[in-house]
Formats: structure tokens, C-alpha cells, sequence
């Protein structure tokens, strides 16, 4: 789970790391309001979408007067901003962040990563803030700082010294700066983070460390003991058939093809997604139905699928291990009838009980077409598809 | 031989008075396997189907002696149960529970490290469908009837996707030596390079067929292992060509998040180490068979 820039900093405020003054706002009088809550001179308004790259995009106005502000605040609430990180539809700006603008004496790059070679938390930073890290690591690999950490005691305080002398920061900022480090650290375990990035991390003119963007991602198999992370989920931010689809336990990813997958089984539904492309044509969503396939939750996932307009044909891939293919063939049938598929469905069914599985889709007398293989089915949904697009 | 579990493994289920651990503790003791007894804490010194339950692994292992346990607790229990069959000596554990949080997996694995190796506990999972030694021992919840006895060691990250393979190679006559499906977590117990060193050592296992998906390096990591190790054939293949970047394909480790994590890019380095590739997931059991006809396709490393 992602959360936004405001509340990560609230959070890592809460573990010791300085943040600039600055509050939401959901409309221009509050964002007014906000500034001169904030006072000085110079703010930044920062549209708050779950994507980086916000600035590139024209997210972040720098004003300095209250007028420009509200015009600002105007301006971004209610717009479609669109990053390389949005997808081409982009995502539309509902909450603002006014904070205060700071004089910016040199940026630098943190991230806490979950590192699945070392399978530990590993610290990364960098000279030069303001870059995306995957971008210096392609282009200067060498001069990226790295800290793994011990999980028994966690990061200790000379491996945060070891990076703020590595970065060239001033004698007078290294222990602002272990104390900035070993924050984030202790924000990363103790809410079950997934990575802690802040880019850029500033040296202000007068000397102060403070995090100018912050981004924070969580673990979502632990979000049940972390109520007070859970609450910062934005459904704004989310596609409305993702979350649809999670409640009933389902999972499912929304994609750009156009025919629709239901699968029981996440490798299984990325091989069946490959086969559909190698036959010629393109997946319009992943979803994994789970072992236990009842006919409420294939039923539901006929539903979610179907809610996609571009969906021109179906491929329906089980492979019954405990499941008895039967048992899910009258899931299949009862899903047809009840939701009503009015695009070419094609079945394949493996495993357990195939035969009177394939029996009782026979009988039922839906125009179902049935396929023996993944090879087969992959090709007749591609067949189908292209057909009912008339070519 | 096979791998890890054979016909004299005797079993632990922990978590075993559950619904689903019943179900497929039927399943097991139906295949063959030596289920012994379970652990439900608060339920010891009772019988469930015909077994006997026990408050805490060590009990279990003093009264029963278990060689695994099979972990079906609920995800937010999980770390303990497995450090608890660790500590008491269960040499090998395999967790099929989803949804354990990657910070519970990091505590764990570094807590398997504790004790020193030839007492060390091997753990297979979290998130996995188990293992299987057709025709002699099933450990996990896969249809044993899909897998015939033979000489291909199987190792997968998903459960449904090593399904699919199986029955493709018993549709052509092909046989599977042990079955170890690792899991989809990002962090996980066992390795593919694990299982690849198991399988280089057996001699029952003639060449071995290696399923991944998108995300982490452990892919990569064992190809690189393959070229410079291994003397057997193995058979690759990568599933998630069509993914997006940076969105969670069902599984919690499913997911583009750096260089190399694309199935295209491992599919590569796997081609460019001496893997055979299956040229897609229809072509499991095919690539087995042509691999099988070459052989030895492979030279020992460091021979002429």
C-alpha cells in the first residue's frame, strides 16, 4: 500500500526526521489558509497523487504571495496529472500539501529498501538528490553509499555515521543527520514499511536537514497490525474494480488487452496472460480466483471482469488440484447464467473429475466453447475474440 | 532417492485440529505419507483422526519423532511456528500459510541461521503448494495423482504453474523425481539454488525443470549457479511476459521493481548461462522431452 507524500512526513516526523512547516488542504481557501498558518514568504503547492515525478508533471508551484496560491490551488485541484509512473490515464489531484519553501544549499538521495538478495533492510544513498535512483544506478553505479542491516538490532549508529561522512556533509550536521537515518530506520520496521525514499533530502542555507519529498510503501500482509498505517489509504487513489475485487478476496490487476482472464492460481494466470499474447492476442486483466473456487467467487469474478468494456472474449483456465472439476464447472455454468456473458467464453478445465466437468458444460446447453490444453485454449479465446471484432 | 522427503518421512502437522490442515492431512495419509501427530497448542494429550495432538513441537518430537513439519497456522503466527519447529530439531519445515508479512521472514531466516548446520532446520515456503516425492511421500496440498514417479526434479515458484507442468510431462510419458514448490514470497526459505544443489546431488534426478515468475534475482542467481555447477540438464522457464511494472501480480514477490526482474530479462540470462527455455508454458513438458533426448546436453564444469 502506498500512502502520500503529507502523511509519510507526518510519519517519519513522528521518528525524529524534520520536515518543512506545511499542512493539506482540499480547496484554494484552505490551501490561503495553510500559507499563512505556514508564514514566510515563499511556499510550494504540491498536488498529492500517489506517483513521483509530480514536479515534471507541473504538480509543485512555487508562490509567494497568497494570490498565487489560491490561483495555484485552483489551478491543480480537480486536474489529471499524468507521470510515467500514473500510466497514460493519469490521476486526478483531490488533496494539496502547502508547505514552506527553503533555501536549498545541496540535495541528496536516501531510500530504505526490502533487499531480496541480502533479504534484509538496506540503506541507499547518493551525493546528488533530485534524480530517480534507478537512473544514477544505470548511469553511476559507484558512487551509490550502501548499508545492510542486521535484523536482530537493527541499524546501528556507525553505519549512519559511515553514510553521513560518506556523503561530505559538514561536521556540524553529522549528528542531525545519523539521527535523520536511524528515524527512517526505526519508521521502516516498526510500521512494516516496504521502502522509505526521501528525494531529495535537503542541506539548507542555515544549515537544517530537512526532507523535502518523502514516499513511503507498506506491506500489505501486515497492514492488519498496523491499524494506524491502514487508516492512510487513499481509495481515491485506487482502481475502483482492484479494490472491488480485494474485498471479496479476489485479486486482480487491471491491464490495457482485451480479453478477460479468470485463472485459479497467480503463476498459472501469468502463464495463461503469456499464452493468450504468444496466440496474438492481449490480456485485459489478471486475476487469480484462489484454490478453494466456489461458484460465488467465480460468479464474482465474471462480474469484475465484465465490468471492463474493452473485454471482447474470455478465457476461463482452472487447473482442479483439490477442486474437482465438476464442482467448478457448475460454479461456471451458475457465474453464466447469473451474471450473463454476452462475449465468446472459452473454458479450459484440467485435473480432478475433467471428464464430468466437461460433461456437465456439455449439458448445460451455454454457448461454451471448451478447450483440452493451454495451448488450445489460448488459441480458440485469440480466435474468438478476433472474430467478434469482425477480422 | 528423491529429494528432502521420501517413504520413511514422518510428519507433523502443525496447526493440525484446522479445516483445511484435516482436509489435507487426509489427503496425505490416502497418498501414503507418515503422518504422525500434529501440534495445537491448548489441545495437546487429545486424538484427531486417530492422531496424537500435542501443545508444543518439542513434545511431538520427544513422543513422535517427526523428520517435518507441515505449517498450516494462520500468516500472523507463522514466524513463531516455524521458529518453534526450528528450535525443537524438525529438520525440515514447510510452510504453506499466505500472507506473512516480509519483516517475519527476514526475523525468521536469520533465526534459522542460530543453529549450527548440520542441525540447521531447511525450510521450504511460506506461500507454496509443498512438496511431493511421487509414489512416496507428499508434503502439501497439490493432487498427488497429477505427478508420475520418475527422473525430473521439478522446482517452481507457483503451485498451479507446477501443476500445469507436471501433467504436461506425464501426458508425454515423462516423470517427476521430487516436486519442491518454494513459494512466492520475496522472502522465502528455500531457493531455487537450494533445490538445484538437492537435485545435482541426487542420483535419481537426471535433469531438472526450474519455474520462476517476475521479480527478485533468485532466478538469475541460480542460472549463474547452473552454468558453473551443475551437470545435469535444466530446463527453464519465466512466467509474466505481459506484466506491468511496479503492480503485484497475486503474488506478494510478483512484482517489476528493478533491472532484471522482467521475465523477458531472466528468460535471457537463463538463455545466455546454457538453460534450455521453454518457448512458452504450453511447451513445459515438451522442452523436458527434447532436453531428456540431447542429454547429456551439459559437461561437468571445468571438464573437456
Amino acid at each position: 500500500m502506498d500512502i502520500h507524500e503529507y502523511q509519510a512526513k507526518e510519519l517519519l516526523a513522528n521518528f525524529g526526521v524534520a520536515v518543512p512547516r506545511g499542512g493539506v488542504a482540499y480547496s484554494a481557501e484552505q490551501a490561503v489558509y495553510r500559507a499563512a498558518e505556514i508564514g514566510g514568504a515563499r511556499w510550494a503547492v504540491k498536488a498529492q497523487i500517489h506517483s513521483g515525478a509530480r514536479g515534471k508533471a507541473g504538480g509543485i508551484k512555487l508562490c509567494t504571495t497568497e494570490d498565487e496560491v489560491r490561483k495555484a490551488a485552483t489551478e491543480l485541484l480537480g486536474k489529471r496529472l499524468v507521470t510515467h509512473q500514473t500510466g497514460p490515464e493519469g490521476k486526478v489531484v483531490h488533496r494539496l500539501y502547502v508547505e514552506a519553501a527553503v533555501p536549498i544549499e545541496r540535495e541528496l538521495y536516501l531510500g530504505f529498501v526490502l533487499d531480496r538478495k541480502t533479504e534484509r533492510i538496506m540503506l541507499v544513498a547518493h551525493p546528488h538528490g533530485g534524480m530517480e535512483i534507478e537512473e544514477i544506478a544505470h548511469t553511476e553505479p559507484e558512487t551509490i553509499l550502501r548499508q545492510v542491516m542486521e535484523p536482530a538490532v537493527g541499524m546501528q549508529a556507525f553505519q549512519a555515521r559511515e553514510i553521513a561522512f560518506g556523503l561530505g556533509l559538514p561536521a556540524g550536521t553529522i549528528n542531525r543527520m545519523v539521527t535523520t537515518l536511524m528515524g527512517c530506520h526505526r519508521a521502516f520496521r516498526d510500521l512494516d514499511a516496504t521502502m522509505v525514499e526521501i528525494n531529495p533530502l535537503v542541506l539548507t542555507r542555515d544549515g537544517q536537514l530537512l526532507a523535502l519529498d518523502a514516499k513511503m510503501s507498506f506491506d500489505d500482509n501486515a497492514l492488519v497490525r498496523r491499524p494506524n498505517v491502514s487508516e492512510l489509504r487513499d481509495h481515491a487513489e485506487e482502481d475502483p474494480r482492484e479494490a472491488q475485487a480485494a474485498e471479496h478476496g479476489l485479486n486482480y490487476v487491471a491491464l490495457d488487452g482485451e480479453i478477460g482472464c479468470i485463472i485459479n492460481g497467480a503463476g498459472l494466470a501469468m502463464a495463461t496472460m503469456d499464452m493468450i499474447k504468444h496466440a496474438g492476442g492481449s490480456p485485459a486483466n489478471f486475476l487469480d480466483v484462489g484454490g478453494g473456487a466456489s461458484p460465488e467467487r467465480v460468479a464474482m469474478a465474471f462480474k469484475l471482469v465484465l465490468q471492463d468494456r474493452k473485454v471482447g472474449a474470455m478465457l476461463v483456465n482452472i487447473f482442479a488440484g483439490i477442486n474437482r472439476c465438476d464442482w467448478v464447472a457448475k460454479g461456471v455454468v451458475q457465474a453464466v447464467k447469473e451474471v450473463g456473458v454476452d462475449v465468446p467464453l472459452v473454458l479450459r478445465l484440467a485435473g480432478t473429475n475433467v471428464e464430468e466437468g466437461r460433461q456437465i458444460i456439455a449439458e448445460s446447453g451455454l454457448p461454451i466453447i471448451t478447450a483440452d490444453s493451454l495451448a488450445d485454449a489460448a488459441e480458440k479465446v485469440v480466435a474468438a475474440w478476433k472474430k467478434g471484432k469482425g477480422n | 532417492m528423491a529429494i528432502m522427503i521420501n517413504e520413511l518421512t514422518r510428519i507433523i502437522i502443525q496447526g493440525f485440529t484446522g479445516d483445511k490442515a484435516t482436509f489435507h492431512a487426509q489427503k496425505m495419509i490416502e497418498y501414503g505419507s507418515k503422518v504422525v501427530g500434529g501440534v495445537t497448542p491448548g489441545k495437546g494429550g487429545q486424538t484427531h483422526m486417530g492422531l496424537p495432538v500435542f501443545n508444543t513441537v518439542k513434545e511431538a518430537v520427544d513422543a513422535v519423532y517427526p523428520d517435518a513439519s507441515l505449517i498450516f497456522v494462520p500468516a500472523p503466527f507463522c514466524a513463531d511456528a516455524i521458529m518453534e519447529a526450528a528450535d525443537a530439531g524438525i529438520k525440515l519445515v514447510c510452510c504453506i500459510t499466505d500472507g506473512i508479512p516480509a519483516q517475519d521472514m527476514m526475523m525468521v531466516k536469520r533465526y534459522l541461521r542460530r543453529y549450527p548446520k548440520e542441525r540447521r532446520t531447511t525450510l521450504v515456503g511460506p506461500n507454496c503448494a509443498g512438496l511431493i516425492s511421487p509414489g512416496k511421500c507428499m508434503l502439501g496440498i497439490m493432487p498427488g495423482h497429477i505427478y508420475m514417479p520418475g527422473k525430473v526434479g521439478l522446482v517452481t515458484r507457483s503451485g498451479t504453474l507446477g501443476y500445469e507442468a507436471a501433467s504436461q510431462m506425464k501426458d508425454l510419458g515423462i516423470g517427476v523425481s521430487s516436486s519442491i514448490g518454494i513459494g512466492g514470497d520475496p522472502i522465502n526459505g528455500s531457493s531455487f539454488l537450494d533445490v538445484l544443489a538437492l537435485f545435482e546431488a541426487d542420483p535419481e534426478t537426471e535433469a531438472v525443470m526450474m519455474i520462476g515468475e517476475i521479480g527478485g534475482p533468485q532466478e538469475a542467481e541460480a542460472a549463474r549457479w547452473v552454468k558453473e555447477h551443475m551437470t545435469k540438464p535444466v530446463i527453464g522457464y519465466v512466467a509474466g511476459l505481459t506484466a506491468p511494472k511496479g503492480r503485484r501480480m497475486g503474488h506478494a514477490g510478483a512484482i517489476i521493481s528493478a533491472f532484471g526482474d522482467t521475465a523477458a530479462e531472466k528468460a535471457e540470462i537463463m538463455r545466455s548461462l546454457g538453460l534450455t527455455v521453454a518457448k512458452s508454458p504450453a511447451h513445459l513438458g515438451e522442452a523436458v522431452a527434447e532436453a531428456l533426448a540431447k542429454k547429456p546436453a551439459r559437461k561437468k564444469a571445468g571438464s573437456r
